[in-house]
């Protein structure tokens, strides 16, 4: 036997996929947003909100979870694409899963939306080739979670707080929250919205425009 | 769950390595696995012999497990202290403004093969 030294990361593979993916999707125009929660934050509800509001924007969505195709079954009733990904027992997404899931949908697709298994943990630990990390926070699940889960706050781009019209039964304190987000992650864009209300979504709205503005810049897609 | 996925890209990642080197049989895989990365071993090592198995090329292969300790770097203070007794907070001056030098990795150091 000879002795190989490889001091490679374990998701060394994983990191190449991804990079190849966001390539591919970069060329085509789409930019793909892996959404990152707890389970029962609101990523369906708020995907929702948004097919209604961006009705010029064609929009997919793949639902990643453990089991069942509920999620995909409510996108599919807005109008907008949508696919159900099972994990297999698995806990997140990763970038050759991800890649699968963008073949089964249409290339023409401008916004596409990776609803990641609701977990606060792994899916922080895989790049899934997104151009966009946004991460979820509701107001039930309290103001305390950057200190807990803090990799998943670092690793995202935006967070959303969601539920905000729950805001006066529950004793989430939005400004340390914010604090305690910032100081993780200065750079981070931080949205409080109500899907249910409507409050704070032409914020979230007018960022993912942005994004999307300067992901085709520069490109025929425009 | 978490290590089960973790022991898949590391199969991934040696079926690829042994498939460049044109490898046909792997023995030690040493991996360094860093205090804080959130790897239980135990669980990880079960992963490691149930998914050997589905690998010809890993079949015989031994996993030996190597900790790197967790140190934090204090941005106020200037100096290091270890992460897993301290935390976020550095000892010294209390300031929160510090990070991890390391113990999250998860790094194929060597490998032996034929």
């Amino acid at each position: 036997m000879r002795l190989i030294t490889l001091n490679a990361t374990v998701t060394a593979s994983n990191d190449r996929d991804a990079a190849a993916l966001r390539e591919k999707l970069v060329s085509r125009g789409t930019l793909l947003v892996n959404v990152m929660s707890a389970a029962g934050s609101g990523k369906t509800t708020l995907l929702s909100r948004l097919i209604r509001d961006l009705p010029d924007v064609k929009i997919g969505v793949m639902e990643a979870d453990i089991a069942s195709d509920v999620d995909a079954k409510t996108i599919e009733a807005l109008g907008a694409a949508a696919i159900q990904v099972h994990t297999s027992g698995m806990c997140h997404m990763d970038a050759g899963m991800t890649a699968a899931a963008v073949e089964a949908m249409d290339p023409s697709l401008r916004l596409l939306f990776l609803e990641n298994v609701g977990n606060l943990i792994c899916p922080a630990e895989y790049d899934t080739g997104a151009g966009l990390n946004l991460m979820l926070l509701s107001v039930p699940e309290g103001d305390d979670k950057p200190l807990k889960y803090p990799l998943m706050f670092q690793k995202s781009d935006a967070l959303v707080v969601t539920k905000t019209d729950t805001l006066s039964y529950f004793t989430f304190d939005l400004e340390k929250c914010v604090e305690r987000v910032k100081k993780l992650n200065p750079a981070i864009r931080i949205f409080p919205v109500s899907a249910k209300t409507g409050e704070g979504m032409a914020a979230l709205e007018a960022y993912l425009r942005e994004r999307l503005a300067a992901l085709t810049e520069g490109t025929d897609h425009a | 769950m978490h290590e089960m996925g973790i022991v898949l890209h590391l199969a991934k990642t040696l079926d690829e390595t042994a498939e460049q080197e044109q490898l046909t049989k792997i023995g030690r895989v040493v991996l360094q696995v860093g205090e804080v990365s959130g790897i239980m071993t135990d669980l990880f090592t079960d992963a490691w012999d149930y998914f050997k198995g589905r690998h010809p090329v890993l079949t015989e292969s031994t996993l030996v497990l190597e900790t790197i300790p967790a140190v934090t770097w204090c941005d106020n203070c200037k100096q290091t202290y270890e992460t897993v007794k301290y935390g976020r907070e550095c000892p010294y001056c209390h300031s929160g403004e510090t990070w991890l030098l390391q113990g999250n990795e998860c790094v194929i150091k060597e490998i032996e093969a034929e």
